[in-house]
């Protein structure tokens, strides 16, 4: 057993196995082996974006205690990393070890740049890839600075994309524009939650894109599905695919 | 359906007005991007927007009554309104004691919020928007589908139609420069033969009594210069302590809301002119249920710049009017469940709770935060829909149980992988309408880490 735990979010381990498998190998090849607590399940998100809050509070609860033993806890997830370090207590009162294991829940490229100290990923991925900024990891965990505040420029995904061989960034109109999934949203408001996305999508396809990524399949699985139905000829690969298949 | 999903859908289907209305709304966000760039401490200025607000309403009882007491010596008269009737009523009765009965308005959410022009009408006084976006959306006998753009909805030929009926312009016509010009003459007019003005207030400074008021077109000086009679109305939350406090909002109201760096008027009044009356209807209207909210007393910070709608993917792609609301958006999402949690339940739900809002705005309020504590309100006060709720104890009931977790989720994939397409694409399945579903891999992520450990 090491000391960090690894978290995978449901519908990463259910539909998107190859993911959670690249973000184990990526950080194995960091020389940080992960643990996979199998009493894990899902962080409630959907339940507390739904407003069900009962029903997401157990699921709080068993996160804390599945992952309270780690010193650190990795997701490959902007979303469900945000879910628990900001929004977890709105569901349960303040405690010790609530603090605790919110504040040592990172998302899987904010733990390589903050905690592991890597800037740079040896490798090559010699496409044109349009990096999409999903909102939870830009505006609630800042692994960008939002085109809306007037701060530094800042961008850890890109950062580590960019120190691959070969890669090239499409040009976005629109830097970062929500793709409208938003979980529920993607089902109550199919219209608007489909117009978003097919507009981020033209824009990914204006700027050359062979590949579409991001730290949030959930995102990239509605783009994806998208692109399927209208047969656009783009790929999906989450940033830990991208960065463990490149060093490979 | 949501009644905004329902409207939003509908809107939607029209793609190249979606886009148009998409495209006008993210003009203006891209103007304020450029103006909030030019100056370096923008951030510091927001932090400090948001703190003085928040002091204000932590003390605001105490500020109103220092307002009150300071307008008065100005000489002007205070009227205090619990609600949006008593509001009209003290309105009418200025108007009615005056043997008064044209009304010169310039804009002025609040009386939107009153539904002030209709009462006023059905009384006897002829009301006449000034605004030019107001005065079209009122020559159409529509609302403002936006707070600070009210007639953003319409196109520039539909505006050349109404004017064509309502101004005599001539048929066809829609060159903006040419339409503006009809207006500017046909208000005139008005303002010239109005008894009355009747402003909103942007900012009320507690330690002068004075009231500013913000505006692009000189409307409101001339509504409240021209008349004998100005009415001001404004809710409780427009108070700031001092008047060196002012610059800081001002510096961000503009540019937050059109990229300018100040509107055109900033228009300070100090009681009344001489021979003139000054009214100040204080109201309330809900306000005081929202600051006893410790959840949502922020949303009283909003200084109304429209910054949350302009930037909103949500609302550029389905118009104001689909949040069948006064003040639509996201503040208008997080304002009106307070003002009726029943008839607005599902607004907090038009959100795909992207955060640009809270980016966006210059006081800071948590916009997207205070959307998704709205829903599990809602929730928990039994206002979201039944299936919705019990799909939501289902799911935790599986997730709080792994085996079955695993279970369940091997008989969706197998599900997924073997049932005929024309049985996963029913109708009833709102993903794939237009969209496929996701994978369904033969094992799950857990069932090959582990084997990869073997």
């Amino acid at each position: 057993m090491t000391d960090v735990g690894l978290f995978i979010p449901c519908y990463v381990d259910q539909c998107y196995p190859e993911v959670g498998l690249a973000a184990v190998r990526l950080l194995e090849r960091l020389n940080c082996p992960v643990d996979f607590p199998e009493a894990q399940t899902c962080c409630g998100q959907p339940m507390g974006n739904s407003g069900s809050a009962e029903a997401a509070r157990p699921l709080a609860e068993r996160y804390l205690s599945i992952f309270e033993r780690y010193r650190y806890v990795v997701c490959p997830s902007g979303s469900c990393t945000a879910m628990v370090r900001h929004h977890y207590r709105d569901l349960l009162p303040s405690s010790p070890l609530l603090e605790a294991v919110t504040q040592k829940t990172y998302e899987l490229c904010e733990f390589i740049v903050d905690v592991l100290g890597v800037a740079r990923i040896p490798g090559a991925f010699p496409r044109t890839v349009a990096l999409h900024q999903s909102c939870h990891a830009l505006r609630e965990l800042r692994l960008a600075s939002s085109s809306e505040r007037v701060v530094p420029h800042v961008d850890k995904v890109r950062g580590l994309l960019a120190s691959l061989d070969g890669i090239r960034f499409a040009p976005l109109a629109l830097k970062d524009e929500c793709c409208g999934f938003g979980g529920i949203f993607s089902v109550e408001e199919e219209a608007v939650s489909c117009a978003m996305g097919k507009d981020r999508l033209s824009d990914f396809v204006h700027g050359a894109a062979d590949v579409v990524t991001g730290v949030d399949m959930s995102c990239l699985m509605h783009l994806q599905g998208l692109a399927a139905r209208a047969k656009t000829p783009v790929r999906f690969l989450h940033v830990a695919e991208i960065l463990a298949g490149a060093a490979a | 359906m949501t009644p905004h999903a329902k409207r939003a859908a509908a809107y939607v289907a029209n793609t190249a007005r979606m886009h148009w209305h998409d495209k006008a709304l993210w003009h203006v966000r891209e103007k304020r991007d450029r103006a909030a760039a030019t100056v370096p401490e923008w951030e510091a200025l927001r932090t400090q927007a948001a703190a003085l607000k928040a002091h204000t309403l932590s003390r605001l009882g105490e500020y109103l009554e220092a307002f009150e007491a300071n307008a008065r010596k100005l000489g002007a008269e205070v009227h205090w309104a619990v609600d949006a009737e008593e509001h009209n009523r003290v309105v009418l009765g200025i108007l009615k004691e005056r043997g008064l009965s044209r009304l010169v308005k310039s804009k002025s959410m609040l009386t939107e919020e009153c539904h002030l022009n209709g009462f006023l009408e059905k009384h006897g006084v002829d009301v006449i928007d000034s605004d030019l976006g107001e005065r079209i959306v009122q020559l159409a006998r529509e609302t403002p589908s936006h707070i600070v753009l009210p007639a953003i909805h319409k196109k520039k030929e539909e505006i050349g139609e109404l004017f064509f009926q309502h101004l005599k312009t001539d048929k066809g016509a829609s060159d903006p420069k040419y339409l503006t010009e009809a207006a500017r003459g046909h208000l005139r007019e008005r303002f010239l033969a109005a008894d009355a003005g009747l402003t909103g207030v942007n900012f009320a400074i507690a330690e002068t009594g004075g009231i500013v008021v913000c505006t692009n077109e000189g409307n409101a000086d001339l509504g409240a210069s021209l008349p004998r009679v100005h009415i001001a109305s404004l809710g409780v939350e427009k108070l700031i302590p001092k008047a060196e406090d002012l610059p800081v909002f001002l510096r961000l109201l503009a540019r937050s809301a059109t990229g300018q760096p100040v509107t055109s008027y900033t228009s300070h009044f100090h009681g009344p002119r001489p021979g003139g009356e000054l009214h100040l209807v204080i109201v309330d209207n809900g306000r005081s249920a929202l600051l006893a909210s410790a959840t949502h007393r922020r949303a009283l910070s909003c200084i109304r710049c429209g910054a949350c709608m302009n930037t909103c993917p949500v609302f550029r792609r389905s118009g104001g009017h689909s949040y069948g609301a006064t003040v639509p958006g996201p503040i208008g999402s997080v304002l009106s469940p307070s003002a009726d949690a029943k008839r607005y339940a599902g607004l907090p739900f038009a959100s795909s709770l992207c955060g640009s809002c809270t980016d966006v705005c210059p006081v800071k309020i948590d916009l997207h935060h205070q959307l998704l504590v709205w829903r599990q309100e809602l929730g928990e006060a039994g206002l979201t829909p039944l299936s919705k709720r019990l799909a939501a104890r289902l799911g935790s009931f599986v997730l709080q149980r792994p085996w079955l977790y695993r279970l369940v989720g091997w008989l969706g994939r197998a599900a997924l992988r073997r049932l005929p397409r024309a049985l996963l694409y029913l109708p009833l399945n709102a993903w794939g309408r237009q969209r496929e579903l996701p994978p369904a891999p033969a094992r799950s992520f857990r069932a090959r880490f582990k084997k990869a450990l073997r």
